[in-house]
């Protein structure tokens, strides 16, 4: 197969690189562009801060994608650097749990992560989207290696405990039946003129072609139990070898089923921008690309600090903090410039002089519910019993899907599965109960859709957003009409502090929007530093 | 991903749009069935204002509604349920008047609040903007 490639002598990084070289950004900007590759995420390779800041000195408060970013370039940029981190650790929401971990939440309710030697819950983001390329190139430059992420996965189950008398359907017989169904009714429209305004006669027939073609039609335009179908959505036998080779076919469900079930639903996720392949994740957990921050700032992150006061003057900006485990004594660290990274759920309460505009705008955000669950059973049965390698099965329990771990297939010993990840009502609600309860309830709902969760749980995890102590929700809670508003207030510098984070950004909850806005910040400020 | 159109759920749930790119498609957001007072404050405010109604405080905090004296202006806590206000969401389109005054009563009853005046579903309604 590789013989009918093209050579490629030289691959687009290193081009864009030495027209970088030899051009100069802007160039490179346009040229990336041209190739469709700039225009995807807003990130044309590592940021370029030239000329010497002198040494200027930047205070950054949070140790979450975007503050390490920002601290990263400003240091390389020959920039004084420190962070102030609420947490023990880097990373902020860019986190794993493992076993050994202890997570207490706010209330007090404490867990005991007892998960097995390498298996962990990604409590907040656990996917990376291949456009997403300003996560990915720090994650090259760190060195953190990725693996492939799997959203869609053809043998994962829809589930509705409405339809099918609860009996989940696999992806592959929902998506194979929806099509077809919906293809036969377009080639039958077709057939009996009713679609000759909108075609003409030419693309008649080729709309007929491709119905049959996407839909497994046969040569009547019908879809129907056949070993045709049967390639799309799967067999009762498969075809085998030998004199036991006989593939028997399987029935379809009827439109009307498919229809009233919804389950069409769930085939939507893989077709969104940001899910659709290929997606990616860090090997050994999504926390390991802030662990990998962390080694590279070292002491430039100083940990257990909760942040009291951000105070500014036309000399620079004077930050108290006090030890986020013990209190104490209120300490200050002070610099020229502030970047704060803080969520505006928590900067909201904290005392700090911006003009009018931008408190508007912090006060205004409040966060999204979410939690999710982590479960750990003694062995992959999802593999094992049902072939599931990864993926995601969704449902409408209030526990909305079940994703498999896209790591260590074959493993004899135990998997975690995400067990429940939800927002909305049904988080809130998940958020209300106490973290057992929210465990008993998911290995209640999923059992539903794997009978073996009985028998095999061993032990589970909950992470409710709300109750995490440094972020009180899980991401900004952008409308319209509050973009419109408030969001170019909330990112434009104020004196001597910018804002940064994912709800400085206009992809909320991703990754990708931290960093982003985290280098639109120090570019703007390094602009100012060096205009004096 | 703010401009997102509202999807339409498995359970036929219609999911609010503007919510979590990450999250959108992934969703089968739920509703909230509780009607009385208790149920509401059990089954959606304990999460952040805790069981005993004692709030919480981490990198920051969840008030206290336990003897809270703001709670004597009955259209404070009207406003703030149906509008949000900083880290507080607001509940306003995902719970009906009667639901909203259920759990005001109740929390301005219990928890050492004693305030006597209740709140109406009307007075509720005609808070909405």
């Amino acid at each position: 197969m590789r013989a009918h490639e093209p050579a490629a002598p030289m691959n687009r990084r290193s081009l864009f690189k030495m027209i970088g070289m030899i051009a100069g950004s802007a160039v490179m900007y346009e040229a990336m562009s041209q190739l469709g590759h700039a225009g995807e995420s807003g990130y044309s390779g590592p940021i370029r801060l030239e000329g010497d800041p002198k040494g200027t000195s930047v205070l950054i408060l949070g140790a979450g994608l975007a503050g390490m970013t920002a601290a990263l370039e400003l240091r390389n940029a020959g920039y004084k650097v420190q962070i102030l981190e609420y947490n023990d650790r880097p990373g902020g929401r860019n986190w794993s749990l493992y076993g050994g971990d202890t997570y207490t939440e706010l209330g007090g309710f404490t867990q005991h992560v007892q998960f097995a030697e390498g298996l962990y819950l990604n409590p907040g983001p656990w996917r990376i989207p291949y456009h997403h390329r300003a996560v990915l190139d720090y994650c090259q430059r760190l060195k953190v290696q990725l693996e492939p992420f799997t959203q869609v996965n053809y043998a994962t189950y829809l589930h509705s405990s409405k339809a099918f008398g609860g009996k989940a359907q696999r992806y592959r017989e929902v998506q194979a039946d929806f099509n077809g169904h919906v293809a036969e009714l377009l080639a039958k429209a077709a057939n009996q003129s009713q679609l000759d305004q909108a075609v003409t006669q030419e693309d008649k027939e080729v709309l007929l072609e491709a119905m049959r073609t996407w839909g497994a039609l046969d040569q009547n335009y019908e879809y129907k139990k056949s070993l045709s179908t049967s390639e799309r959505r799967g067999y009762v036998s498969d075809p085998g070898g030998g004199l036991t080779s006989t593939a028997t076919p399987s029935e379809p469900l009827a439109l009307r089923e498919v229809l009233q079930s919804r389950l069409w639903w769930g085939l939507t996720a893989g077709h969104i921008y940001e899910l659709q392949s290929s997606l990616f994740q860090p090997v050994g957990g999504m926390g390991m690309i802030g662990r990998a921050f962390g080694r590279e700032l070292g002491n430039l992150i100083r940990y257990n600090a909760k942040v009291t006061g951000i105070k500014q003057d036309e000399r620079g900006v004077t930050v108290s903090y006090q030890d986020s485990r013990s209190g104490g004594p209120v300490q200050l660290e002070q610099a020229q410039w502030c970047i704060c990274t803080i969520p505006a759920s928590i900067l909201s309460q904290i005392p700090m002089n911006v003009a009018a505009p931008m408190k508007s705008a912090i006060d205004a955000l409040s966060y999204d519910a979410a939690i999710k669950v982590g479960l750990q059973f003694k062995r992959r049965f999802w593999e094992q019993d049902e072939s599931i390698y990864g993926g995601i099965s969704y449902t409408d329990l209030p526990n909305a899907l079940i994703g498999y771990p896209n790591s260590r297939y074959f493993d004899d010993g135990p998997g975690v599965l995400l067990g429940a990840y939800t927002f909305g009502p049904n988080a809130v609600q998940y958020t209300a109960m106490p973290p057992e309860e929210r465990i008993r309830r998911t290995v209640e709902y999923g059992s539903q859709i794997h009978a073996q969760y009985r028998e095999e749980f061993q032990h589970g995890v909950a992470v409710a957003w709300h109750r995490v102590p440094w972020t009180l929700g899980c991401a900004g809670h952008w409308t319209e009409e509050l973009r419109a508003q408030h969001f170019d207030n909330l990112c434009a510098i104020d004196g001597r502090i910018v804002l940064a984070g994912e709800h400085a950004s206009r992809l909320p909850a991703w990754q990708e929007g931290a960093v982003l806005s985290s280098l639109d910040a120090i570019r703007r400020l390094h602009a100012r530093v060096l205009a004096g | 991903m703010d401009h997102w159109v509202a999807l339409i759920g498995i359970a036929g749930l219609a999911v609010s749009s503007g919510c979590i790119a990450a999250s959108a498609v992934d969703i089968n957001a739920g509703s909230y069935a509780q009607q009385t007072g208790e149920e509401l404050y059990r089954g959606i405010c304990q999460g952040c204002h805790m069981p005993d109604a004692q709030g919480a405080i981490g990198a920051g905090a969840y008030p206290a509604l336990a003897n809270n004296k703001r709670l004597i202006a009955r259209m404070y806590p009207i406003s703030v349920v149906i509008n949000g206000q900083r880290a507080m969401p607001a509940f306003g389109t995902d719970l009906s008047d009667e639901q909203i005054a259920n759990v005001i009563n109740y929390v301005r009853t219990h928890f050492g609040n004693h305030y006597k005046d209740a709140v109406t579903a009307a007075s509720v309604k005609a808070a909405r903007r």
